[in-house]
């Protein structure tokens, strides 16, 4: 009787919670359907006339096409490379014991400490000077600051993989690459999976590197276009808030596809 | 000998000269810009130490230190609590704990940067009708007030990193093995005691985890300090990552920018490096 008196308790606490949670994202929905007007006088309520046109002008506004295949283009081959670098050098770095793949390893757990800002400028300017502030420029920037805690991850999970399969390849006169690409790597798919995750997340969601990178009309992404769109429309909040929805849509649909891999990944990126 | 290994050169080459051009030499670089009165274009001469000197002069960046310092200590505090006793909570045997499980780490998928925006009108509009409402006047200023706005941020980074750091936490806790919980709880053990005297010590080792995450998170914030306040008003809740930033693109001081971002870096490392040295000690005396 005490202990159904406490699950009642427990389980009313979690859903109070739960709608606290979720009331930001309750109010930017219930008022991206309002008019101008409502949102002055109704702010915290439901609509009482429901209205869908501010969609297609925020829609418009963002060129939501263009910014959300922008999106996809850059993380895609961004998350693409890391993965396949990163596993490539790990596989490497684990496997042969010398001075030079202890240090490059050390360097790369190293780079973790440092914090963006801290070689900011200078980056920046770096790859201005070689005229490289554009897509592929940045692309190239997400491999470098995303290899070290990818690398990091597939030479933790490598350890677990016994010599024995390559020396038995290597008798049979597989080469290191097809060894790698044909048993080593299928074997890493749990962390691939976690590699991969982390990743996206991290490099769509980014806005600061961007901004520095490729914040031109016809390249932006989802996140500059929406500082530019929220900074115009300021004071107008009915279309500032159906952008907000459009711009967290496609996040939304990959969660609830891949939550179950997103939650255990993130468990073991952080872990690890 | 040199042939057998080449491949470990060839393997590791390209993510090698991704982090030599992007994180190795600009780091070189800024070190050297740091001690010159380098305006992003040309170096004109070297100033020595006078940057560093100037930096810890800088009232702006004295009070965006504090101003982040404080931010981190308080959402640390608050973050590790919420994340854990979410995790407690979801870890107990009711109907729908996958589905809180999913709620709690929703705002995690989505950027700061949009998350702030979000948050701008719950404090903006929202926190004012509620305001109006109840009749509480301070609601609506929410954030233009340097007070107010450092406890919007405090909420929004909590709201956003609790679910993270439940993820955590679940995962130790579930490494606690049951048996131990129903053998205490036979010997009369009651909740609080089973908690501090089993699951507490098990989960030790997430705190380092934790503590690192949200440390290294808070402190180098800057797309939700961005999107909410702006730093406003008056810079007074402009957090050092916004601070470097502002200084570098709006005021074009780029060597002194740059001095401000290598001590920025030194701290972050020491912080770093002592938390995690110093949980670890921990873990082995428990």
């Amino acid at each position: 009787m005490e202990s159904k008196r406490k699950k009642t308790v427990i389980s009313f606490l979690g859903y109070v919670l739960a709608i606290i949670w979720l009331f930001p994202f309750y109010l930017m929905i219930s008022n991206s359907l309002k008019t101008k007007k409502e949102i002055f006088n109704n702010t915290l309520g439901l609509p009482k006339d429901l209205t869908f046109d501010n969609y297609p002008q925020a829609f418009a506004d963002l060129d939501f096409t263009k910014t959300l295949l922008n999106s996809l283009i850059i993380t895609v081959i961004s998350v693409i490379l890391i993965v396949a670098l990163s596993s490539l050098a790990a596989y490497a770095l684990q496997r042969v014991k010398s001075k030079f793949s202890n240090v490059v390893f050390m360097m790369f757990v190293a780079a973790m400490l440092i914090p963006f800002q801290a070689v900011m400028i200078p980056l920046v300017t770096i790859f201005g000077k070689i005229d490289q502030l554009n897509m592929a420029g940045l692309i190239f920037m997400y491999v470098g600051f995303g290899s070290s805690m990818s690398i990091f991850l597939y030479h933790g999970a490598m350890k677990a993989i016994p010599r024995a399969l390559d020396e038995a390849a290597i008798i049979d006169g597989a080469s290191r690459f097809e060894i790698f690409r044909y048993v080593i790597f299928p074997m890493l798919k749990p962390t691939t999976v976690t590699v991969a995750l982390l990743n996206t997340m991290w490099i769509w969601n980014d806005y600061l590197l961007p901004s520095l990178v490729i914040n031109k009309e016809g390249t932006q992404t989802i996140p500059l276009k929406m500082f530019f769109f929220f900074g115009e429309y300021t004071k107008q909040w009915h279309l500032a808030l159906a952008g907000l929805v459009i711009a967290i849509i496609p996040v939304i649909i990959f969660y609830f596809i891949m939550q179950k891999q997103i939650i255990a990944g993130v468990a073991d990126g952080a872990v690890k | 000998m040199t042939n057998k290994k080449s491949w470990l050169y060839v393997f590791s080459a390209p993510v090698l000269i991704a982090l030599f051009c992007v994180v190795i030499l600009p780091l070189l670089f800024g070190v050297y810009y740091s001690f010159t009165d380098w305006d992003g274009v040309t170096v004109n001469g070297f100033v020595g130490f006078q940057n560093y000197l100037n930096v810890f002069k800088d009232p702006g960046f004295r009070q965006a230190l504090w101003f982040t310092t404080k931010f981190s200590v308080v959402s640390i505090i608050l973050i590790n609590v919420i994340g854990l006793g979410l995790a407690l909570l979801v870890t107990q045997k009711f109907k729908g704990t996958s589905l809180l499980r999913t709620i709690f780490f929703m705002p995690n998928l989505i950027g700061g940067l949009i998350l702030g925006f979000i948050w701008q009108f719950v404090f903006i509009k929202a926190f004012a009708s509620f305001g109006n409402l109840v009749g509480i006047e301070s609601l609506q200023t929410w954030l233009s007030t340097t007070q107010t706005g450092f406890w919007a941020l405090v909420i929004v980074m909590c709201w956003q990193m609790s679910g993270y750091i439940m993820v955590i936490y679940i995962s130790y806790l579930q490494s606690v093995d049951v048996s131990l919980l129903e053998a205490a709880s036979l010997d009369g053990a009651n909740d609080w005691q089973q908690f501090w005297k089993i699951k507490f010590p098990m989960i030790m080792p997430g705190f380092t985890v934790s503590l690192f995450m949200t440390l290294s998170n808070c402190f180098k914030l800057y797309d939700q300090n961005l999107s909410l306040t702006g730093g406003g008003p008056y810079n007074s809740t402009q957090m050092v990552a916004m601070n470097i930033f502002n200084t570098a693109f709006s005021q074009n001081k780029m060597g002194y920018a740059q001095a401000k971002a290598v001590i920025f870096f030194i701290i972050v490392a020491v912080i770093s490096l002592t938390q995690v040295y110093m949980t670890k000690k921990k873990e082995v005396e428990v």
